[in-house]
């Protein structure tokens, strides 16, 4: 099977960024293959309020937090976190 | 156990859990909500998380604790509506001694607030409200008040 040309991820924003955005998530489709830092380099296309937050957030990939460079996969949940506060 | 609850942290129940006849120390750490942060009064706070990740790095925390010491660990963080005087986060770490059981307790809770997503909003005897942001200038942001 060839590679896909496109992958879907879902992108959710947590706590501060989601009142910065105005939702909690959004599909986006990205060219393949893609990374954290090229599927954020897109969102301010689809999403104009996403502009308002910090170029390179805190992300994590299924749940663990990775690097910009980290690989996406259809499918992925890319999540941007603010800066922990817990405790 | 689930690590996140909206329920009362009870540090007593988190004892039984780890208590045991060959360890002999135990030590806790609650973390409590102040009245106030950066010179201002705080009336209460709101705690959300990103729930699977932050169940995870729970997880992660208390078995990297198990291997780096011989101790029994339970931690267990609020989400939700928090009062003053309300304990946020409590951590029970019972061992043979208490050398290992302070060590291990001081890094569980590093370890929480380094890594695990949680983020608090701060709702002010002014009416204002913002986010805790330990990297911003003064510790916080400004929030969207709640019915705006």
């Amino acid at each position: 099977m060839p590679p896909a040309k496109s992958i879907t991820v879902t992108v959710r924003f947590l706590a501060r960024y989601a009142e910065v955005v105005g939702r909690e998530a959004l599909s986006v489709t990205a060219s393949a293959p893609a990374t954290v830092e090229s599927v954020l380099s897109q969102l301010g296309a689809v999403l104009p309020s996403a502009g308002a937050l910090p170029p390179k957030p805190l992300c994590a990939r299924n749940f663990r937090q990775v690097r910009g460079n980290e690989p996406l996969l259809d499918g992925d949940e890319l999540a941007l976190l603010p800066p922990m506060a817990g405790g | 156990m689930p690590f996140l609850t909206e329920h009362r942290l009870v540090a007593d129940d988190l004892a039984a859990e780890v208590a045991a006849a060959d360890r002999g120390a135990t030590v806790t750490f609650v973390g409590v909500v102040r009245d106030h942060h950066a010179g201002r009064a705080v009336q209460r706070l709101d705690y959300s998380a990103y729930p699977q990740m932050a169940e995870s790095e729970c997880e992660a925390i208390v078995a990297e604790a198990r291997r780096r010491w011989p101790v029994a660990v339970a931690l267990r963080h609020r989400v939700g509506q928090l009062a003053i005087g309300d304990a946020a986060v409590a951590i029970v770490v019972a061992a043979a001694h208490r050398d290992v059981a302070f060590e291990a307790c001081r890094f569980v809770i590093d370890e929480v607030k380094r890594r695990v997503p949680i983020w608090k909003k701060e709702y002010y005897a002014d009416g204002s409200v913002a986010w805790v942001d330990p990297t911003a200038v003064g510790g916080t942001v400004p929030a969207k008040a709640p019915d705006a």
